[in-house]
């Protein structure tokens, strides 16, 4: 599942744009270092591959619904994970920018979600470990089906955290877990089992591109070490950024909230609010009357109702009713500029 | 229609975007630098409103209405794409007007919560935000925009990644796309392929894309490549492309600042907000 453009703030849509941003600086970097020629066009055909084979849908016994392959966990598998990075922020950024899914601002998150959680968490951390240099087939199996599955779960949970840190919508913790952990625990095992398929498949058929032959084995360590630093370095990055953008309270929202005509400047101090706050927040602990503040202190949101509004005044419905129709003048007015300077331009 | 229609109908979908992007209009001329930068600050803008906010996004509509109407693009690829994407945003959107019923206000009749004004805000940057990044890639095109990718320093190896994986998508989506019609024409009482069959299936398919790239990579080796690939597509920024981003930026700003619809209703109507 894809993080939406409608559902990011600015400074989280920043952190993990930058997280995924050294991520892939880093995966460059190592496979600059060790360079191979077949590789080039290996990345691009299984990223075609793994676009293609998400279009397949297959039938889950007993449930009478579908599901699809994601890729991660298959990729890292078969390139090693700094090639399969690449790759995945390859295929999502296709999917944003031709197939709408997620959006160009949330890239950053999805790529950090569906790529680097898999290809430098769960491959190092637990496909690594359980399959060892030469696995059999049982354990082949184990280790990519519990990879996929962590994957999911932590893709989805990061999914969450991600929403409720943007604060977009009042949806709380508790629920927001209920709903998406146990529907990507089931994917997650439906993805794990078709990657162990397609492993298995090409262990029989091709045994020299298999888990257990060359890059797969000289990446681990090294997958091991960035995966650790990937963490560290989205930490403390998200952090620092949250802490920057509560430190005066929710940054730029909440000056422009001020400056923005309408919307009465009130003397209230600026309240330092932390990360934790924020959380809190986030998760519903406080009351629910915070939920109607955007980023002002609590105790304003409370009595200001009539005029934090927005949609009720007269003006502000006419208005919007003006700039829409403004909006249908321009179009016109630029189709029949177009269609004036059309013969000057080859067909 | 099977899905393997279904596959062949979103590939010439998707073909669609290159013949619209190689148009000859005032919006593809612009250099697709500036092109990435004013979307990207039409994005942080779109992102960065209050969750209430409807009426004072309504005027940042006017950057995807230019891009649709100067770049000529048909509108229904776009709108289609619009309503078929992940239901993610408009599910968790759809749980805002129970979850928050604190009143702002009455519309006639209607009385309007947070929830509901929380909902329709995040349908209505759902809607500005993708549309926004459709017509960017179906006014540059992927070649163009990755050309841009490259001047800005994204490492060479993902901007290459990016372009042949757009090459290799048609070729083996089309091959899953026969696999699956081969699939229905034998077990007519399954339309989708049960696990074990889809896992044999696209082990099929990634084996012939494996060898598909040692073919590839001796294609090229035979044509002197030596491991790195060279992207030759000069970029030209004119005074006009200056020009194009900062306008829209100084456009973005005022939208941000200012809520234009309220400003014009008091105006036109004189009634004080």
């Amino acid at each position: 599942m894809h993080m939406s453009d409608a559902l990011v703030s600015p400074s989280i849509a920043a952190s993990m744009w930058v997280a995924t941003a050294g991520a892939s600086a880093l995966s460059a970097r190592a496979l600059r270092r060790r360079p191979d020629d077949r590789r080039v066009p290996l990345m691009g055909v299984l990223g075609a591959f793994v676009f293609a084979a998400q279009l397949v849908n297959f039938a889950i016994p007993g449930t009478g619904s579908s599901g699809h392959l994601c890729g991660g966990v298959l990729l890292a598998i078969l390139l090693g994970p700094s090639a399969a990075l690449l790759v995945m922020a390859s295929v999502l950024t296709v999917q944003a920018l031709f197939f709408a899914d997620g959006g160009l601002l949330a890239l950053g998150c999805n790529i950090f979600n569906l790529g680097v959680l898999a290809c430098f968490v769960a491959y190092p951390f637990v496909f690594a470990p359980i399959a060892g240099a030469r696995p059999s087939r049982a354990r082949l199996a184990v280790a990519t089906v519990l990879a996929s599955v962590v994957a999911l779960q932590l893709g989805s949970l990061a999914i969450v955290v991600e929403t409720l840190l943007s604060r977009r919508a009042s949806i709380s913790l508790g629920t927001f877990l209920l709903l998406m952990q146990p529907i990507h625990l089931a994917i997650g095992v439906i993805e794990g089992l078709i990657t162990t398929f397609l492993v298995l498949f090409i262990r029989d058929a091709r045994p020299e591109l298999a888990p257990g032959s060359r890059e797969a084995v000289i990446s681990k360590p090294w997958a091991r070490r960035v995966g650790t630093g990937a963490l560290i370095a989205t930490v403390v990055v998200a952090g620092a950024l949250s802490w920057f953008a509560s430190s005066a309270p929710d940054g730029l929202e909440w000056s422009l909230a001020r400056a923005s005509v309408g919307v009465p400047a009130e003397g209230e101090p600026e309240v330092p609010r932390g990360i934790l706050a924020r959380i809190g927040e986030a998760t519903g602990l406080p009351p629910s009357e915070e939920s109607g503040n955007r980023g002002r202190p609590a105790d304003t949101a409370g009595r200001a109702w009539p005029q934090v509004d927005p949609l009720v005044s007269f003006s502000g419905l006419a208005g919007a009713g003006l700039t829409l129709a403004l909006g249908g003048l321009l179009a016109a007015g630029l189709r029949a500029v177009r269609r004036s300077t059309r013969p000057a331009s080859p067909p | 229609m099977t899905r393997a229609d279904g596959i062949t109908a979103a590939l010439s979908h998707l073909g669609r975007f290159d013949e619209l992007a190689g148009a000859n209009t005032p919006i593809a001329r612009v250099d697709p630098r500036a092109k990435l930068v004013t979307t990207a600050a039409f994005l942080v803008t779109v992102a960065s409103y209050g969750r209430l906010e409807v009426i004072a996004l309504l005027p940042l509509g006017a950057y995807p209405l230019v891009f649709l109407v100067l770049g000529n693009v048909p509108l229904g690829p776009i709108a289609w794409r619009m309503a078929l994407v992940s239901p993610f945003a408009v599910l968790v959107g759809a749980f805002e007007p129970v979850l928050d019923r604190q009143p702002l206000g009455s519309l006639g009749p209607l009385v309007v919560t947070a929830g509901g004004a929380s909902f329709a805000s995040i349908l209505l940057r759902f809607a500005l935000s993708v549309s926004a990044a459709l017509l960017l890639v179906a006014t540059t095109g992927l070649d163009a925009a990755a050309a841009a990718l490259a001047w800005f320093r994204v490492p060479r190896v993902l901007v290459v990644q990016l372009l042949f994986l757009y090459r290799y998508l048609f070729v083996l989506s089309e091959e899953v796309a026969r696999s699956l019609r081969a699939h229905a024409l034998r077990s007519p009482h399954h339309p989708s392929p049960r696990i074990r069959v889809a896992g044999s299936m696209l082990g099929q398919v990634l084996l012939r894309t494996l060898e598909r790239a040692q073919r590839i990579h001796v294609a090229m080796s035979c044509r002197g490549f030596d491991g790195e690939v060279r992207l030759r597509r000069p970029l030209q920024a004119r005074p006009s492309d200056i020009a194009f981003v900062a306008c829209w930026c100084a456009y973005f700003v005022l939208c941000r600042v200012s809520n234009l619809p309220r400003l014009l209703g008091t105006a036109v109507f004189g009634v004080a907000g």
